[in-house]
């Protein structure tokens, strides 16, 4: 489709302002103003509008598909929690009024929510205390480690390590390094987990603390869990737990009851975020009592009479990570989450999120290599690998599924698995959608028997086939005006 | 059961009969008992209904309605109707991040417009896809600066936002930068001091334009002397301000990057926001975030791609420009539609408009007795005034007359307790900017005559 | 798959081609058929020194980055700066217009710690 700067139209407008109702003297300072107008394009408001809503087309949705993108949670959002976003009272409130001598006053319904989603998610995660200020999941990884290089600072020790799985996210690895420490990768075990041994083998005193998703990206729950967090602890190491995966297990298990220290909270993931196109989201971080002292300000705290403040005075704090008390109006539709879930709801949504995931691997087992044959929680991760030999790679199985009208599983992650296929239906996805999923997945099998010579003409039905990625790197091209220039 | 999932109780036990498990709890098994919650406890499920009044109630609790002159880089501007309309198609609420080019042309088109409108407004070459909000992404600017030039020392310049500077400081505790701040004087940065500060030991300098004061200023004479150093000069934009002010990339600038909450989204108490960031081309590769880039499928026909992933933690991991994941791709969707409409024109009359308004206030609140506009260069929609009292007095008995006057100093410019930052958008009428003056003018007479009036 | 025969090798698939005390240095054909087309190499600059088997350079395709070793110590004399118009050239041309960085060797003994032709074809097929 045209760039909407290609359809522009001298002299057409899409937005009326307001008439000047001040008069003043003063022009914009001649030495100060731009050389020409912002070249921003001129449509009126109906092409701006059609030009979006057909572009919107383009895309695959959860509203339209089905979308098992494994480690991802693309789950079905309440419509009713985006509505709640848009109280006005919440999203006209200027985040400086607290800032104003008593201040606090002006937002206590605001600093309500905060405080309550921080009690709930608590609850949830046996954890002390929590902040809600990280803006996303991997900002809440690196707050959680600068808590942990605050906390060993504090106790004086000489920490340079920070362990992590090698099917790990790949923010766990970035998240140390930019906060100054080096990573040590452990391998998985025959059965999918940290190879206990070759962990052993890496503590040493140095070792600062370990990354650990659980379930983790094979979708599998580690039953060492405990005993890998009393040898980190050992050495007066942290566990950080990366919630990416903590929609696999609520009401089943919590991070804070069986060793960890400190970690975050992917908000779309257990919660309800709109995703997006990527973002925005929130990533808050709760922490066990070791390290509330190193907690981000502000803090949330309730006084004697019932009124809600927000704290700074914490001498040990690592200070500020965000301008202000987090992505509220994403905070929001994660409290309105809980309330309309409710406990029953909860727990019901780990359920079947697993009951969804292991029925898919049963269903494919068998036409699809499984590296690792044993239950699974929230998602699966198979191999593509005997579909390969026959010339049809995990790539053109995604795309093939495009044709089917299914969004393709994550491909290629984790990089522990070759060829690998990572399925995560989710608990909002029906049988008949799953069922219908895995026929295609069936069929996709079969046409690597019967004629993998096709597997590169997928998809076929898309406004575009597959894009020439090679040369988006090689003649960079990412403004319409540097194009032209 | 819960309207969010479809299995029924004949469903599931289908499911689990094809699995061989006799219940749910099974499944779970590899959760063994010493791992069982010590505590799970939540109230019961409600209806849509009883949340709404739930959060009617809390949100009552807010002080809503007041007329805004509260600014300090965040403002009340208006967003028009059509942007909500646009954003709110499933089709790009519900999408996620762009991984499967073919069936993501929506999200992946879009993005590079966005770009190309921050390359725009800005001046700059390349922009990137967002990052979390214009705090967080001064940061990234900074160690993007110090990844191309591989010096440690960052001079920053009293005029960036205060908040903004705390978070620089706190990601960089653990790690060995050296930082100089520069002072500012009644809101005009200190120039020869920012030049002496700069050597060959500097990465960035890192500057705001208009400052935290309001304060507009060219920066080219900054720029020349930085880039004989070596030094490359950060930008800390308000977009609105560029429909009418010499861009970044007109001054020279290396690395721009702004908040955009003004371009189409509502404050919403914090969050969330915007974070833009544009470039040089010679630099793009050490930007952080995504990037979209243009090429073609293999029928030729044009098309969008996440490009230079290389960069990026899911390959680099260790190694990689940053630890970001996401962008904020749906708050990159408001600015463009919001953008979009504005158009050339509109944009140009939204800046002019917002620049008129605060004028005509600043005119009118130097007609106040013991008022005093303090400023030393030309300012945008926002301005410094000198009060004859403590400020923050002055805005709390404000906000009982319905205003929200502005913003005091005093918390992040300690012995600046008697001023106060006001803004002013296109939002505001000449009948409230008036009755914000009297009322302002009738605050200063009650509160002097009160002897315990701040206490 | 094509393997130099009058190159020495590295087991992170550099090859290196020394003359006199001057070497030239870039990877294997097999090393460039795994990463893909090559959309960008990051070079060092002309000047720099480096060590036997620490970084020199890294190369991007589009779904993976590598860093590049070098094989030898020494002071770089030259960087091929045709792979900054066209990256590809490393595909096309591994054992000669691909050549990354020209050195000027502090130590030739070090070639011992480096893979003859033949070793380095048998290290190919050890590790699969």
């Amino acid at each position: 489709m045209q760039l909407i700067f290609e359809k522009s139209v001298p002299g057409q407008r899409g937005f009326l302002n307001s008439r000047s109702d001040v008069d003043v003297a003063v022009a914009f300072p001649a030495e100060l103003a731009r050389a020409e107008d912002c070249p921003l394009p001129e449509l009126s408001e109906l092409e701006v509008v059609r030009h979006y809503t057909n572009l919107s087309k383009y895309n695959f949705s959860i509203d339209t598909h089905f979308y098992p993108l494994g480690s991802c949670t693309m789950k079905y959002n309440p419509k009713f929690c985006e509505e709640i976003a848009q109280l006005p009272e919440f999203t006209q409130l200027h985040p400086l009024l607290p800032q104003l001598r008593h201040g606090d006053q002006f937002v206590q319904g605001a600093l309500e929510v905060l405080y309550e989603l921080e009690k709930w998610m608590c609850e949830m995660t046996g954890m002390d205390a929590i902040t809600m200020q990280p803006l996303a999941g991997a900002h809440g990884e690196l707050t959680g480690v600068m808590m942990m290089a605050a906390y060993h600072k504090a106790r004086g020790n000489d920490k340079r390590y920070i362990i992590v799985p090698d099917s790990a996210h790949g923010t766990n690895p970035a998240t140390a390094r930019i906060a100054g420490y080096e990573t040590i990768a452990i391998p998985s075990d025959a059965n999918g987990v940290m190879d206990l041994e070759k962990l052993k083998e890496c503590i040493t005193d140095e070792v600062a603390g370990l990354m650990l998703t659980c379930p983790n990206t094979h979708g599998l729950f580690n039953s060492d869990i405990d005993k890998i967090a009393e040898m980190i602890h050992a050495v007066d190491g942290i566990m950080y737990y990366d919630g990416a995966n903590l929609n696999a297990i609520l009401g089943r298990c919590r991070p804070g009851d069986i060793g960890f220290d400190v970690m975050h909270i992917n908000t779309h993931k257990t919660f309800t975020t709109p995703h997006g196109g990527g973002g925005p989201g929130a990533g808050p971080v709760g922490v066990t009592e070791k390290l509330t002292p190193y907690l981000p300000v502000s803090r949330v705290i309730q006084k004697e009479d019932g009124a809600y403040a927000l704290k700074y005075d914490y001498p040990d704090t690592i200070g500020y990570i965000a301008s202000f008390y987090g992505n509220f109006g994403i905070l929001l539709r994660a409290y309105a989450y809980i309330l309309l879930l409710g406990e029953e709801g909860l727990r019901a949504v780990s359920d079947h999120a697993v009951l969804n995931a292991n029925y898919i691997k049963e269903c494919l087992k068998g036409i699809y290599h499984l590296p690792f044959d044993r239950r699974c929680m929230h998602e699966v991760v198979f191999s593509a690998k005997n579909q390969a030999e026959r010339g049809m790679h995990a790539l053109d199985i995604a795309k093939f599924l495009i044709d089917q009208g299914f969004h393709p599983p994550t491909v290629y992650f984790p990089l522990t698995v070759k060829e690998s296929i990572m399925i995560e239906p989710t608990e909002t996805e029906s049988k008949a959608t799953i069922d219908a999923f895995i026929e295609a997945m069936m069929a996709a099998d079969q046409l690597s028997r019967s004629a993998p010579e096709q597997a590169h003409q997928f998809p076929a039905t898309t406004p575009v086939t597959r894009p020439d990625e090679v040369k988006a790197a090689r003649d960079l091209n990412t403004s319409y005006f540097q194009k032209t220039a | 059961m819960i309207p969010y999932i479809a299995n029924t109780e004949q469903e599931v036990e289908k499911m689990l009969a094809r699995i061989g498990v006799a219940s749910i709890d099974d499944l779970f098994a590899d959760i063994r008992n010493r791992h069982r919650p010590k505590s799970f406890r939540f109230p019961a499920g409600l209806s849509e209904f009883e949340v709404i009044s739930t959060l009617r109630a809390a949100a009552s609790r807010n002080k809503s309605g007041l007329i805004s002159f509260l600014g300090g880089g965040y403002y009340d501007h208006y967003v028009p109707a059509a942007v909500n309309a646009v954003i709110s198609r499933g089709e790009f609420y519900t999408a996620y991040t762009p991984y499967q080019p073919e069936v993501a042309q929506g999200t992946l088109q879009a993005l590079y417009e966005f770009q190309s409108s921050i390359c725009a407004l800005t001046g700059m070459e390349a922009a990137n896809a967002s990052l979390y909000d214009g705090g967080t992404a001064l940061y990234e600017a900074a160690m993007m600066a110090v990844r191309i030039n591989g010096r440690s020392k960052i001079v920053m310049d009293g005029g960036v936002s205060p908040i903004y500077r705390k978070i620089l400081r706190t990601y960089t505790t653990n790690l060995n930068y050296e930082f100089a701040e520069t002072p500012v004087t009644h809101g005009h940065s200190d120039r020869d001091e920012i030049i002496r500060q700069l050597d060959k030991d500097t990465a960035a300098i890192i500057l705001q334009n208009p400052n935290f004061f309001g304060a507009m200023d060219d920066h080219a004479d900054i720029v020349t002397r930085a880039h004989e150093l070596g030094v490359l000069v950060i930008e800390s934009v308000y977009p609105i301000a560029l429909g009418l002010m010499k861009t970044p990339g007109e001054m020279g600038a290396d690395i721009v990057t702004g908040e955009g909450q003004s371009l189409g989204l509502p404050l919403n108490f914090g969050g969330p926001y915007l974070g833009f960031m544009a470039t040089r081309k010679k630099y793009i590769r050490k930007m952080p975030g995504r990037i979209v880039g243009e090429t073609v499928d293999e029928n030729g026909k044009r098309c969008f791609v996440n490009t230079l992933q290389a960069r990026e933690q899911h390959i680099r991991r260790e190694k990689a420009t940053s630890n970001i994941c996401t962008n904020v791709s749906l708050c990159a969707l408001r600015a463009l539609v919001f953008m979009s409409l504005m158009g050339k024109q509109g944009f140009k009359e939204l800046s002019t408009l917002n620049f008129e308004k605060a004028e005509y206030t600043r005119q009118r609140l130097e007609s106040i007795d013991g008022v005093e506009v303090k400023r030393s260069a030309p300012t945008f929609n926002e301005f410094t005034i000198l009060l004859p009292l403590a400020a923050d007095c002055v805005v709390e008995r404000m906000i009982d007359k319905g205003f929200a006057a502005g913003f005091p100093l005093g918390r992040y410019y300690p012995g600046m307790e008697d001023y106060m930052i006001v803004a002013v958008t296109e939002k505001r009428t000449r009948r409230e900017i008036d009755a914000y003056v009297t009322a302002l003018e009738t605050t200063l007479n009650e509160l002097s005559k009160e002897t315990a009036a701040c206490s | 798959m094509e393997i130099e025969d009058h190159l020495l090798y590295t087991k992170e698939h550099e090859w290196v081609n020394i003359d006199g005390d001057e070497a030239t240095v870039g990877i294997s054909d097999y090393a460039q058929e795994s990463l893909g087309d090559i959309t960008f190499v990051e070079l060092p600059a002309a000047g720099d020194d480096v060590e036997q088997f620490g970084e020199l350079a890294s190369v991007e395709s589009v779904k993976a980055a590598s860093d590049i070793f070098s094989p030898m110590s020494g002071q770089i004399l030259e960087v091929n700066e045709d792979l900054n118009d066209d990256p590809g050239i490393i595909n096309k041309s591994p054992y000669e217009k691909g050549w990354i960085v020209r050195l000027s060797l502090s130590d030739i003994e070090e070639k011992n710690n480096l893979m003859t032709a033949e070793e380095y074809e048998r290290f190919l097929e050890s590790t699969g």
